[in-house]
């Protein structure tokens, strides 16, 4: 074999090997850039109109009449603590960056969120020590809550409020 | 924690994931290219002709691959994409290696097996890699494990140390010898305690993090929250040093340092785990001639090659002049002298490929594990659950400080250690927990990746008029 095509074969081989590392790169560029907003009916929008959009798709249900408002806490050292829910999702949670602070023993520093999806409202533990409870169920996975729903973190009780 | 996926805004249903299984075929088409190409490039290289067996080999290659895409596609649809082709690339390049230094090794007359065993191995891999993804359905399930798994991981690191199946090589007692298989259990153990730091800290996070006294600019956390796991800590690293484990113990304790400070967010653990290990490092070199020995042989290698001396430098003497003979382009398959270095096709595989594939092909690695480790840590970032997030970073860490410590070592950056490089070296035990390890790393992906199914699926409106009533409650 001579060495010319030697040389032929090690330079393809190791094109390959760039061709190989440079097209996994471009589907986690586009696996970054490329993913799509569910379709929430609104149908095919142009680039910058859904850019547009977007703020507005993060309050939710809030805009429709009778949907709540805020989310208050009813019982606990915290009672009469509300947020608004124009500014969710909300974190709950006894960190300084929660938008409900908790004075709780038992409520980890960054306890739950409440998220808001299409028309509803959803609350998300996030892996706290002791749970995050809607009536005595403890809640494994994120769960509609309505307007009067009590969800329980400790001994803290929340609701959502109009 | 959960700020950074507040940040990319999963919880919210802004962004969706794509499943992007054909991109992973694709992807894995590229990568059985390759393999298959290595393969074809050694037998062109040693022999001048396409190897016979390029059928059956590329075959049995083929299969494998297809079957992990197959599995992947129907029980994880959202995991990375990006993943198993990485790995499928970079397992086949170490085959066909170790391949072109067994046509070598036969030439001289020494043992020439080594492909034939690891491609057995690396179907046991593959088994491995489809039982995880198909018996693991969700990796919280592991949680549960989490003592289990970490009492599992003594036990085995304890199992070299027995009579008659633990065997000692080159120094190390870290291998056991069972009906003919040589196995480094130690391997297994580092999924096992990534389980085990994961699922402890993830429930002991806040109180590590927040309960306890403060000394000098360290919260230090009580002594019955950080106590088990220091223990367990401590266990497994004496239990290394005993064996004379230098690369595991290192990569254990980079390991348990990361996670605590991912789990803690709290940088004082990263200047207390640097001062500890600079006190270890300085008292395992005034203890322990081993260690001595290697430093010596990290600052002037030459001083320990050739005759007049005990040669003991010619490894990394060696490793030196082929990197540097293969230049930036390599002197291709078949031409360079990779056999010259002991352990070429373990140890030392990435000398071989700087060898005779050059500079360009081991960027083009390094940038591979960069690519595992980018998704892990990604992976750790889209993740909802704390123990998905900690468990993918740690397994995320464990590619990235092994790779670091032994082509840190190969290169002569630090002193060496023996760890095996993930995927290319040979070496059975390794292969099979890095297969492992992926298998998880695909799990956990998948869940993160996942849209929530809650959101998805248009569940009966809870009670219509229950806001009515509501409101006469108010």
């Amino acid at each position: 074999m001579s060495e010319l095509t030697l040389f032929l074969i090690r330079f393809a081989y190791l094109a390959i090997l760039w061709i190989f590392v440079l097209s996994a790169i471009s589907v986690i560029r586009s696996d970054m850039f490329g993913a799509r907003v569910p379709d929430t009916g609104r149908g095919r929008l142009g680039r910058k109109e859904k850019a547009a959009r977007a703020p507005k798709a993060t309050k939710g249900p809030s805009r429709r009449r009778g949907a709540p408002t805020h989310l208050l806490v009813v019982e606990g050292s915290n009672a009469g603590e509300r947020a608004e829910l124009a500014d969710a999702p909300l974190l709950i949670g006894r960190g300084n960056d929660a938008a409900i602070r908790l004075d709780d023993d038992y409520a980890s520093t960054r306890h739950a969120r409440v998220a808001a999806f299409e028309d509803d409202w959803f609350v998300e533990d996030l892996g706290s020590t002791n749970g995050t409870y809607i009536g005595s169920a403890r809640i494994t996975q994120p769960t509609t809550i309505t307007l009067g729903v009590q969800v329980r973190i400790g001994k803290t009780i929340l609701e959502l409020r109009k | 924690m959960s700020r950074t996926d507040a940040a990319t805004g999963t919880g919210s249903g802004e962004f969706v994931h794509r499943r992007r299984r054909g991109a992973e075929l694709f992807l894995l088409v590229v990568a059985l290219l390759v393999g298959l190409g290595a393969y074809a490039a050694v037998g062109l290289g040693m022999e001048g002709e396409i190897p016979a067996d390029m059928f059956t080999y590329g075959g049995g290659l083929t299969v494998m691959i297809v079957a992990c895409h197959l599995v992947v596609r129907f029980v994880a649809p959202y995991a990375d994409p990006v993943l198993l082709p990485v790995v499928a690339a970079l397992n086949g390049l170490g085959l066909a290696v170790i391949h072109r230094l067994d046509l070598t090794y036969g030439e001289i007359g020494q043992k020439d097996d080594y492909a034939q065993q690891q491609l057995i191995w690396m179907a046991l891999g593959v088994v491995l890699f489809l039982a995880t993804l198909l018996l693991l359905r969700d990796h919280r399930t592991l949680q549960r494990f989490t003592y289990t798994s970490g009492l599992l991981a003594i036990v085995l690191l304890l199992l070299p140390l027995m009579p008659i199946i633990g065997t000692e090589i080159n120094g190390a007692r870290i291998w056991i010898n069972v009906a003919g298989f040589s196995f480094q259990p130690g391997e297994v153990a580092k999924v096992l305690l990534v389980v085990t730091f994961a699922g402890y800290l993830v429930l002991h996070r806040d109180a590590l993090a927040l309960a306890g006294r403060r000394l000098l600019f360290v919260d230090l956390p009580r002594g019955r929250d950080l106590g088990p796991i220091l223990a367990m800590w401590l266990v497994s690293l004496g239990i290394l040093v005993f064996q004379r484990d230098l690369g595991s113990s290192l990569l254990f304790f980079g390991l348990f340092l990361v996670m605590l400070y991912v789990a803690t967010e709290r940088p004082g653990w990263l200047v207390v785990g640097g001062t500890l290990f600079a006190a270890g490092a300085f008292a395992g070199y005034q203890a322990f001639g081993h260690v001595r020995q290697r430093f010596d042989l990290w600052l002037d290698p030459f001083a320990f090659y050739g005759e007049g001396t005990n040669d003991l430098g010619r490894q990394s003497v060696e490793t030196q002049f082929g990197m540097g003979w293969g230049g930036l382009i390599g002197r291709g398959f078949g031409n360079g002298r990779p056999e010259l270095i002991p352990y070429a096709n373990s140890d030392f595989i990435f000398a071989a490929i700087g060898e005779e594939l050059g500079l360009t092909a081991v960027m083009a690695i390094i940038v591979c594990y960069g690519l595992i480790v980018e998704r892990g840590l990604r992976t750790a970032v889209t993740c909802r659950d704390g123990f998905g997030k900690l468990a993918a970073t740690g397994l995320a860490v464990t590619f990235a400080l092994q790779v670091f410590v032994v082509v840190g070592g190969v290169t002569g950056l630090i002193p060496l250690t023996g760890l095996t490089t993930p995927f290319l070296s040979y070496g059975g035990s390794s292969l099979v927990a890095n297969w492992v390890i992926v298998a998880l790393l695909l799990r956990i992906s998948d869940q993160a990746r996942r849209p929530l199914p809650s959101m998805l699926s248009t569940e009966p409106d809870p009670e219509p008029d229950a806001e009515e009533t509501q409101v006469v409650k108010l």
